[in-house]
């Protein structure tokens, strides 16, 4: 059962290990989670201010054990709730069987050679699961038979502790945690959840690429740290040491697409851009809307107010700075090729003419586009504008930073 | 055979909740390290001290700067002193062992007793640096070259690391650690957590300081939402400057602004953009 849950985490994309999975069984072999309140071999106050059991304590186990990042914990609550759904009450019975069996035997210890020896007697895991899904599928069976959950008494196998069908606790008093909606269908980690698939780290790594080392000045200088370091290896001996003069050299002109079609993007734009910034030495960014015209901006909340001319910018930064446009490039061709075809203002110019003067001062440009790139045929002004950059238009995936980053150099 | 005191529950300075007490303790149990996220300023350095002094284990705190490297939890050369002593003629200089200098992690492989070492800010570190620290955290050993000598762990320690997410941890990494995510209190969570930081608190007073709290947190756009630490900062203020729970309340329009903001909001745009949603409601408010 938990071998099938394992693999619907890494079929609904959360990036779970073997190894983590081994933990997470080590975790209930250590019996960190009882079935019910009061039946650890600790009293409740040790065990402190764990209000629930069953189910959800093996949700918040498996979710530290199995989980390493808060943006799964939305998609684990989703699948933790798929696969759990209906068999919560025969898993409450089941988490209920086994330490049961355990204890008797082997309460005083966390888990002893002999239990490892007993487990292996069993057949290993493997077989113990199985039979606990044979159990489960048993146990399934009966429920949707008679409806007689609540009122049993003492004939039911499952005690008092368990779910009405409305998934409210019984028998148990008050509970803290408004167990009727349970955690794990409240889903509270949605919004942290990105499937963008080209975390900082990703964009970091190709963003490494640009960094290229030039020699300026002298080229070697004397190395301080390294000199000492040396001469006191050599209990006293003076041995100088030097280093070539190294810095970034690269210099970057970062203009990036915000609003309307661009809203899915920000983000990832957003943190292509907190990655670049620590990256080198000279960046320098820009905004604009859809299309680079004869003004861009700096701060986004002031963009009515504060702009930079786009000649200003052209006269201000060398042609040495490369450009990179992060933009979808998805708009009215007519945004692009005529005067006054820009959405929000009166543009004398076409936005294609400012472009191209952009992209003659500045000879190393390259278009990133967050769009897949099997949807840029479908769009014309796609199309114009990949015409514009000769083609140096790349989708922002790790292996299209890699090639823009390339074309760059 | 376990002591009775190798599990955390929280203490008297510090609520735990149960996903955390959990986490902790499964992390205890299995001895893996815990990796420790959330906010800032909901107590994810404070977790390592709590559960030291809980436990009765020793601390061993090693703060990472952007300049840390792994080696230096290890140990360091003091090569300068080396070379001071050679001129001085010191015979300590033939023994380079003199100049070994044990970072946090060799320490906390060597005390007595299982110890409790909190590596804080991971993040704030090279992108290589956890990697670095691979073998050291998975088998609990390194070897010190200059002197030809394996350290063990003689308990494997405790191992707490926080991270304010400036950076992304590698996989194989994280592959090694329990991971919790400390969320943000709800508000009975928030009672319990001022109760034990401010117990004669009258309950007028907290009941409108968390009210105003909560309101300030769900300005929209805040560039740095006011965390647990701040509200405990501000009723120290409010407490020390006796204001009155009638002062906190938001519905007169003239007070609307809470008194000793400053300690809530740390940014001079928020506190700007406070003011700018503050005006605009009492012009809405105004009657006619």
């Amino acid at each position: 059962m938990l071998i099938r849950f394992f693999l619907m985490l890494r079929a609904a994309g959360v990036p779970v290990s073997i190894t983590e999975f081994l933990a997470l069984l080590e975790a209930l072999q250590a019996r960190l989670i009882a079935p019910e309140k009061g039946t650890l071999p600790f009293s409740d106050e040790e065990k402190g201010s764990v209000p629930f059991s069953g189910v959800e304590e093996f949700y918040w186990l498996a979710r530290a054990v199995l989980v390493k990042d808060e943006r799964h914990f939305d998609r684990f609550d989703q699948v933790f709730a798929a696969h759990f759904r209906g068999i919560e009450r025969a898993f409450e019975a089941l988490m209920a069987e086994i330490p049961a069996d355990w204890m008797r035997k082997s309460l005083e210890l966390s888990l002893s050679d002999e239990d490892k020896a007993r487990i292996a007697a069993m057949g290993g895991w493997d077989v113990l699961m199985e039979t606990l899904r044979q159990r489960l599928a048993e146990q399934q069976g009966r429920h949707q038979g008679g409806n007689k959950w609540i009122g049993t008494g003492g004939t039911s196998p499952f005690g008092a502790h368990g779910y009405n069908p409305e998934g409210v606790r019984i028998g148990q008093e008050g509970s803290r945690n408004r167990r009727a909606v349970k955690v794990w269908e409240r889903r509270e980690f949605a919004n942290l959840d990105d499937s963008i698939g080209l975390g900082t780290r990703n964009v970091k790594l190709a963003l490494r690429r640009l960094r290229r080392f030039a020699r300026q000045g002298a080229a070697e200088q004397l190395d301080l740290d390294g000199t000492i370091d040396s001469t006191a290896r050599r209990a006293g001996l003076l041995d100088i040491r030097m280093i070539p003069e190294r810095h970034n050299a690269v210099k970057v002109l970062l203009f990036l697409d915000v609003g309307g079609s661009m809203d899915d993007h920000v983000r990832i734009c957003e943190e292509l851009f907190s990655a670049a910034r620590s990256e080198f030495k000279h960046l320098e960014y820009f905004y604009f809307h859809n299309f680079v015209y004869e003004s861009v901006w700096k701060d986004n909340r002031r963009r009515h107010a504060e702009r930079t001319r786009t000649s200003e910018v052209m006269r201000t930064y060398g042609h040495d700075y490369k450009l990179v446009i992060v933009g979808d490039a998805t708009m009215s061709p007519y945004e692009i090729v005529q005067p006054g075809g820009s959405i929000e203002h009166w543009n004398e110019e076409a936005g294609a003419a400012w472009m191209r003067r952009l992209l003659a001062n500045y000879p190393h440009h390259v278009w990133l586009n967050p769009e897949p790139r099997d949807r840029w045929e479908w769009t014309a002004s796609v199309k114009i504008t990949r015409e514009l950059f000769e083609e140096r238009m790349y989708p922002l995936t790790l292996a299209g930073l890699d090639q823009a980053m390339r074309s760059l150099l | 055979m376990k002591k009775p005191t190798s599990r955390f529950a929280g203490s008297d300075s510090y609520v735990a909740t149960g996903e955390l007490t959990l986490a902790v303790n499964a992390a205890v149990t299995l001895s893996r390290p815990l990796l420790v996220k959330g906010e800032p300023g909901t107590g994810k350095t404070q977790l390592a001290q709590e559960v030291a002094r809980a436990l009765d284990r020793p601390l061993f705190e090693w703060h990472i700067k952007s300049t840390s490297k792994a080696q230096q939890g290890l140990y360091e050369y003091d090569a300068v002193s080396r070379l001071r002593d050679s001129q001085l003629g010191d015979p300590k200089v033939q023994d380079i062992a003199n100049y070994i200098v044990p970072g946090m992690l060799w320490r906390a492989f060597e005390s007595n007793e299982q110890a409790v070492l909190l590596i804080d800010e991971i993040d704030k570190a090279d992108i290589e640096f956890p990697n670095d620290l691979l073998r050291e955290l998975d088998r609990m050993e390194f070897y010190v070259y200059e002197t030809q000598r394996l350290v063990q762990a003689r308990h494997r320690p405790i191992v707490f690391i926080t991270s304010n997410n400036e950076k992304e941890l590698p996989d194989a990494f994280l592959r090694r650690c329990f991971f919790h995510y400390i969320r943000f209190p709800d508000l009975a969570t928030m009672e319990q957590i001022v109760d034990v930081h401010f117990p004669g608190l009258k309950k007028e007073l907290l009941a409108e300081a968390l009210t105003a709290f909560y309101r300030i947190r769900d300005v929209p756009g805040l560039k740095k939402k006011p965390s647990t630490s701040e509200l405990l900062d501000w009723l120290k203020l409010l407490l020390a400057e006796d204001i009155s729970p009638e002062a906190l309340r938001s519905d007169d329009p003239k007070v609307s602004i809470p008194p000793l903001y400053g300690a809530l909001l740390k940014n001079e745009q928020d506190v700007h953009l406070f003011e700018q949603l503050v005006f605009l409601n009492r012009r809405a408010g105004r009657p006619g």
